[in-house]
């Protein structure tokens, strides 16, 4: 596929199974329909010029599809009817706006908590991203046939259950729109995950995040935490250039060449994230853009506001009371007020010891031990987080850190 | 789209004892769900159960009944009554049902009726 035809299936697939969805009101026929579309799209385009409007040139193709498809596969007089109604649909291409929200629509029934959670991932990679059954598959770690497997009992589910595809109404949004920023979330931390797959999909997968975060903030702008998730996403993403040295090693924030951060990603994510607390109803996800706003601001590590930091963390604590956040507030106050501080909060964290097998805790304490000249104990913190399989490029910094204790 | 929407008791969870005010309140709680539900015009029909104790299961093999006594399945939950719904999709089944009574004291299953070829 040429780099063009590849950017307008990027662009417009999503679009493209939006439309159809709710043309047919069948996202599995959508799906095939506008899939046979991009099919001959790549036959017709490749070496040629491409229509003057891409996007609808696709829709109506994979409309005359999904029309044959409905005739070919049923006499029934619904299916006709179904069939009829496509084919009176003589309109130009619908004007942008409704279709961004026929893309609405498609992700609030993707994301519908009547799914799995993972289903909900693979369905919005797939219906709305446009990812094949067999990335998808390998950013789950299954088989390509188990994926498929799961898609088709997806989609058969939403169809069987009636799953609307509908914008919740004002009662149930607040709800909802939890779910999805959570499924763009998900999305973006597993392209974000060091060791994920390989790279080039997991970097496909920060940016699909980043245009739904898009999308969604197009979408419903007076929503402060969807303003935030798109904050967070950008302000994160812009750290990925520094994030990885030669040979896929992983560099820390403290370490990161900040000149190779985006600085346009950046400056747009400090101003979604100035925008959305102007709205005033504070979330996690804002306090999490603003954590990354404070590590963008600062030249360096030793310019940080980490007090502002620690603060932000044990704000973020109130609404997600996770080890993760604890552990995380425990290196900022670390970095405020010195690592004997920072090991306090650190050693309550795990008093149920629930969380003895997540790798980090174990690395964060080394750490502080290590800055605290407490060497053997860092030595042992050091191998117990290598005992619990770490990701490749983690591991590796693991080890030159446990080889400088000495240990 | 119709569905079946099974109330289920958790082995777990106590409901509120018959004869204390709790039990009197669910009960009201029960009959305004129910009515708010008639009065929109989503109520097909709904019940209460008499216990597992008191079902009969019935085979046909080789052309004979088989019957026997009790439930298919001796399950830990046990179902308590049920709700048939006539709703425009998932979301608004979802809203009704989270008025009923069994959704705090157990759980309720919510399940689409087969839409038959030919019946519309």
């Amino acid at each position: 596929m040429s780099a063009q035809v590849e950017q307008v299936f990027r662009q417009e697939w999503g679009r493209a199974v939006a439309v159809l969805t709710r043309l047919t009101g069948d996202l599995a026929l959508a799906e095939d329909a506008v899939q046979e579309a991009f099919t001959l799209a790549v036959d017709r385009w490749t070496g040629g010029p491409l229509p003057s409007d891409p996007a609808g040139w696709l829709i109506v193709v994979a409309k005359n599809h999904a029309v044959d498809r409905i005739r070919r596969e049923s006499r029934r007089p619904a299916k006709e009817e179904a069939a009829a109604r496509l084919l009176g649909e003589r309109d130009p291409p619908q004007p942008p706006g409704p279709i961004a929200d026929d893309r609405l629509r498609l992700i609030f029934a993707c994301c519908h908590p009547a799914l799995d959670p993972g289903t909900r991932i693979a369905l919005t990679l797939r219906t709305l991203c446009g990812l094949t059954t067999g990335q998808i598959a390998k950013v789950f770690l299954v088989s390509e046939a188990t994926m498929a497997q799961r898609l088709v009992r997806g989609k058969r589910k939403i169809r069987d259950a009636a799953i609307p595809f509908r914008v919740p109404d004002d009662r149930d949004l607040p709800g909802r729109l939890g779910g999805v920023l959570r499924v763009v979330y998900l999305v973006f931390t597993e392209g974000h995950r060091p060791g994920a797959g390989p790279g080039v999909v997991a970097g496909e997968l920060c940016d699909e995040a980043i245009r739904l975060a898009r999308l969604l903030a197009d979408l419903c702008c007076g929503e402060p935490e969807v303003l935030g998730l798109l904050a967070l996403l950008l302000l994160t993403d812009a750290r990925r250039p520094a994030r990885t040295g030669p040979g896929g090693r992983l560099v820390l924030l403290a370490d990161q060449d900040r000149n190779r951060w985006d600085h346009a990603k950046m400056s747009e994510g400090s101003r979604l994230l100035d925008q959305a607390m102007r709205l005033r109803r504070p979330g996690p996800y804002q306090l999490q853009a603003a954590i990354a706003a404070c590590h963008a601001a600062a030249a360096d590590t030793s310019d940080t506001d980490w007090a502002q930091i620690a603060a932000l963390y044990a704000a973020l604590a109130s609404h997600e009371p996770t080890p993760v956040v604890h552990a995380n507030r425990a290196v900022a106050v670390a970095m405020a007020e010195g690592p004997a501080a920072g090991l306090a909060i650190l050693d309550g964290v795990d008093e149920g010891g629930h969380i003895e097998g997540w790798h980090l805790l174990h690395a964060c304490r080394a750490d502080l031990l290590r800055r605290l000249g407490r060497t053997a104990e860092a030595a042992s913190a050091y191998r117990a987080a290598l005992a619990l399989d770490p990701p490749r490029a983690e591991r590796e910094f693991l080890v030159r850190r446990l080889s400088e204790t000495g240990g | 789209m119709r569905y079946l929407c099974l109330l289920v008791g958790e082995a777990d969870m106590d409901g509120p004892v018959p004869g204390t005010p709790e039990f009197m309140q669910m009960l009201s709680d029960y009959q305004s769900a129910t009515q708010a539900m008639a009065t929109a015009g989503v109520l097909v029909d709904s019940g209460p159960l008499q216990p597992a104790s008191a079902a009969t299961t019935i085979r046909v093999r080789g052309g004979e009944p088989l019957v026997t006594d009790g439930p298919f399945a001796e399950l830990k939950e046990l179902i308590g009554g049920y709700y048939v719904l006539d709703c425009a999709d998932l979301d608004e089944a979802l809203r009704w049902t989270a008025t009923i009574p069994a959704a705090r004291f157990g759980c309720i299953e919510i399940r689409p009726l087969m839409v038959m070829p030919g019946s519309g």
